[in-house]
């Protein structure tokens, strides 16, 4: 999904540099809030497995491969504002040092990556939470969904993106129904690393995953009335 | 429950991302990716120009200079990977919210109304 330099013309890379810093900008104000002592660390590590994870290619046929995205894994794990700057982190550190993505087009990527791919898979993760009960066990499920819309949206602002300033003069929807064909089978693997990547988590330690925190709630209170239970049982 | 020490969860977090970025991603597919399939497919790949970076060290995934392509993009790997950790972690460290320990601080968290 990096885009190289070239592919878009000097306006549009212009405008979409504009919006990445933007986008980032609302980031650094939303992600104070998401972030504290115990889960700014948690950011960090994220921000690291989801530059590995994007160098994970896995085939999707025909000679063709696919990688994490990671916006919506990201976002599930420390929160919407600070994936947005994991997201950013990465594709800055891909484009200055591995040359992976143009460095003309780190606003692009930014946009695509960080801002659709993080933005779209939160809400769409959210929107799920919201309609199915708030389990523990349905957080990663949700989560899956997420990424596999978040990618989808991504391919399809690109296609937006070429249609404005594309610099080679290809029907739009020629481009829209490869990248959406291509894109749907990326994201079957990116909803399905999402969804084992957060259950693991949760396994190990729910408290720390952002999306799960509206279903830890009731549980939390259990934990620690039960616990109180055991303390006065021991003292009497 | 066995709950995982929050250290103990960061430790097999960065683990599992130096395996993935330093061992694992050398079995990774290199054929292209979607993006560049459909560049190839509908003829738009020649628009591509080289990046202004493609003459670093670690370009493209491989370290320059070192010629065993499983060392190579190994060290390219968990370079990048540690150089994220280090501009990610420096960032959220800075910008983290922090408690508030005197009056002046607490005042301006609730000016701000969040």
């Amino acid at each position: 999904m990096h885009v190289p330099d070239g592919f878009l013309d000097a306006p549009t890379s212009v405008a979409t540099g504009v919006i990445a810093v933007a986008g980032v900008a609302l980031a650094l104000r939303g992600a104070r809030r998401e972030l504290d002592d115990r889960t700014a660390p948690m950011a960090g590590l994220v921000a690291t497995f989801v530059f590995a994870g994007q160098m994970m290619n896995f085939p999707v046929g025909a000679g063709t491969s696919g990688h994490l995205l990671g916006g919506a894994l990201a976002a599930v794990l420390v929160g919407p504002w600070t994936a947005v700057l994991c997201l950013s982190t990465v594709l800055l550190v891909q484009a200055l040092f591995m040359a992976d993505g143009g460095i003309t087009a780190i606003g692009t990527n930014v946009t695509l990556m960080g801002l659709v791919g993080v933005g779209v898979g939160w809400l769409v993760f959210a929107g799920v939470r919201a309609i199915l009960p708030r389990r523990l066990g349905l957080v990663a499920p949700a989560a899956a969904v997420g990424a596999l819309v978040s990618v989808l949206a991504a391919a399809a602002v690109f296609t937006l993106l070429f249609a404005v300033g594309g610099t080679a003069p290809i029907a739009t929807e020629k481009v829209l129904v490869a990248m959406l064909s291509w894109h749907t089978v990326i994201g079957l693997g990116e909803a399905l690393i999402t969804g084992l990547v957060v259950s693991s988590v949760i396994a190990a330690r729910p408290d720390l995953v952002y999306g799960a925190r509206p279903a830890m709630g009731k549980r939390t209170l259990e934990l620690r009335r039960s616990a109180d239970t055991v303390e006065a049982g021991e003292t009497t | 429950m066995s709950l995982l020490s929050r250290h103990r969860l960061a430790a097999a977090v960065l683990l599992s991302a130096l395996l993935i970025a330093g061992v694992a991603s050398f079995y990774a597919s290199s054929h292209p990716d979607g993006l560049n399939k459909v560049a190839q497919q509908t003829g738009f790949a020649k628009s591509e120009q080289r990046s202004a970076a493609a003459d670093g060290p670690f370009a493209g995934y491989a370290t320059k200079g070192v010629q065993n392509p499983r060392l190579s993009r190994g060290v390219a790997g968990i370079s990048g990977a540690a150089l994220v950790l280090v501009i990610g972690s420096g960032l959220f460290w800075v910008i983290r919210r922090r408690p508030a320990r005197d009056a002046d601080s607490a005042a301006s968290s609730v000016s701000k109304g969040s």
